[in-house]
């Protein structure tokens, strides 16, 4: 009766929920954490087998409480009784049980003492609630380390005694920021193709979408949250298009736009739109703008350039982030030719340095301005600085195809 | 990001014998240096997987061109120091890290515990997730 994709999303759908009650109840988010772990793996094991029970949230509290109170029968545990008096008369009031604990257990994952590396795996496992081998496999490290890495992660969250409760109103804002960033890195490590669908991988954009969609549910009328959420549908709409039979990448200027998914198009359109309409502009809300324009597009060259140009110099004002200098560079250049693209790039250098980025884009637009030996030089330069294989191959091709004098493909 | 530490049978800075020529104290002791920084990497979440290979006299070089049957050459190489001893590949968040682990590599002991000073290469795995081109 319990099938495997609905019980896994059933599982993944209660896991923030019961981990919320469980730290409402004892106080340790870390065993708390832990316990929860060991319910859903019962869960996954049980439910098939006996039937999924008529209260799966009772269920699975029962069980994770159980675990806990063995947790800390193992452990020292007249230290943990008086830990836990001492916390249930230090919590504060309670907002709505449940519905914000999503929420507070995403504000607590991307703690500020915690570096992304140690957040996003934290955040997959408590607010995903996927299991710790699913997410070292999404990294490519063995379950052991990455169990290893979740432990560190609420090490310090535990040293840090942040409490079970949302962030204040004057701590909001910047603590928002820390979560959108860690969703927009987790989003952004999905783009990691095997050359192919590999269904037994999590899908770390999905996972990042699947997120992005809880905050936004919980926050609906925080503009950069929504912005942060078309964002990511915006760029994943894109995704079918982007690697090619042989696992090549594929640029934007070359991609199959027949590929794109329209419904995610039009939803993320939606979203940005509305969003704008806050007159609340922030930094996601202005890429996922530029995003709009660029699905909006039937073809590359019909693509509003000049309004792209204009997004990234806001941009660029907004971040003073060299890396949207770059891209406001392409921009440029479609919109008013190579040299208006080029000579934004001057400059940079003393900024960004021997970065195969900066190269990569000067290539390109030497090759726009007919430059064919010297985008054949910036391309070799780009290659040897690339740090994935796939661009690296993309880039080593690109100087290949000038150096040979071949037409354009 | 993701680094290869790797070593080999080169010289190395203290100038000390091959492990031929140690005692076996000494062997003792820079196996339990090489097991317990595992250990540490492990427990801090940044191991991905260490390896020694097997020695140079058992290495063989095989060449071929698709077509006629591969040559396949046994030692003794008289470039044996260029070999691979063994790796590490690590998964940390800074290069900074990744050197300072590969520090920490290349001062293992050797006879009467004084720090070998062996050579670390640490290259950056091509692991980056793919851009949008």
């Amino acid at each position: 009766m319990a099938g495997g994709a609905n019980l896994e999303d059933l599982l993944r759908e209660l896991a923030p929920q019961v981990l919320g009650v469980l730290v409402r109840r004892h106080g340790d988010f870390a065993d708390a954490e832990d316990a929860v772990q060991e319910a859903l793996i019962a869960a996954a094991t049980a439910w098939p087998a006996d039937g999924t029970p008529d209260s799966p949230l009772g269920w699975l509290i029962r069980v994770a409480s159980r675990r806990l109170a063995n947790i800390y029968r193992r452990d020292d545990a007249r230290r943990r009784r008086e830990e836990l008096a001492a916390s249930w008369s230090a919590a504060g009031p309670d907002p709505a049980p449940g519905r914000d604990d999503t929420l507070i257990l995403m504000f607590l994952c991307c703690h500020p003492s915690l570096t992304p590396a140690l957040a996003i795996p934290l955040t997959l496992r408590a607010v995903g609630g996927l299991a710790t081998r699913e997410i070292a496999a999404a990294f490519l490290v063995p379950e052991a380390t990455m169990g290893q890495r979740i432990s560190r992660a609420k090490a310090k969250i535990k040293a840090s005694g942040e409490p079970f409760r949302l962030p204040s109103a004057q701590d909001r804002p910047e603590r928002l920021r820390l979560v959108l960033h860690v969703l927009y890195l987790l989003f952004n490590e999905g783009y990691t193709s095997s050359g192919g669908p590999d269904l037994a991988r999590t899908d770390l954009s999905g996972e990042g979408i699947r997120m992005a969609r809880a905050i936004h549910a919980a926050m609906p009328d925080d503009p950069e949250v929504t912005g942060l959420l078309a964002l990511m549908l915006l760029t994943d709409a894109r995704r079918p298009a982007r690697t090619g039979a042989a696992g090549e990448l594929i640029p934007l200027a070359e991609q199959d736009r027949a590929r794109w998914d329209r419904p995610l198009i039009a939803e993320g359109t939606g979203l940005i739109t509305a969003a704008l309409r806050r007159g609340q502009v922030g930094e996601y809300q202005v890429q996922a703008a530029i995003a709009a324009l660029h699905d909006q597009a039937d073809a590359h060259d019909d693509t509003d350039w000049p309004q792209i140009l204009s997004l990234y110099g806001l941009l660029e004002s907004m971040t003073g982030n060299p890396m949207v200098r770059l891209n406001r560079a392409v921009a440029a250049a479609m919109a008013r030719g190579p040299a208006a693209g080029l000579e934004l790039l001057d400059g940079l250098d003393d900024r960004l340095g021997d970065h195969h980025r900066l190269h990569s884009v000067r290539a390109h637009l030497l090759e726009q301005a007919g430059d064919r030996r010297a985008a054949a030089g910036e391309f070799r330069a780009a290659a040897a600085g690339a740090t994935n294989l796939r661009e690296r191959q993309y880039l080593s091709t690109q100087a290949a195809r000038l150096a040979g004098g071949q037409e354009s493909p | 990001m993701r680094f290869m530490l790797l070593q080999n049978y080169g010289r190395v800075e203290s100038d000390c014998p091959p492990m031929s020529e140690w005692s076996p104290e000494d062997i003792k002791a820079h196996i339990a240096f090489q097991q317990a920084l595992n250990a540490e990497l492990a427990e801090l979440g940044e191991l991905v997987d260490a390896q020694g290979l097997a020695g140079p006299e058992q290495a063989r070089f095989v060449v071929s061109d698709g077509a006629a049957a591969p040559v396949i050459t046994d030692g003794p190489f008289p470039e044996s120091k260029e070999l691979l001893a063994g790796y590490r590949l690590i998964d940390v968040e800074t290069v900074g890290r990744a050197l300072e682990i590969a520090a920490r590599a290349s001062a293992s002991p050797g006879p009467n515990g004084v720090a070998i000073q062996q050579p670390i290469e640490v290259r950056e795995v091509l692991s980056a997730p793919d851009p949008e081109l």
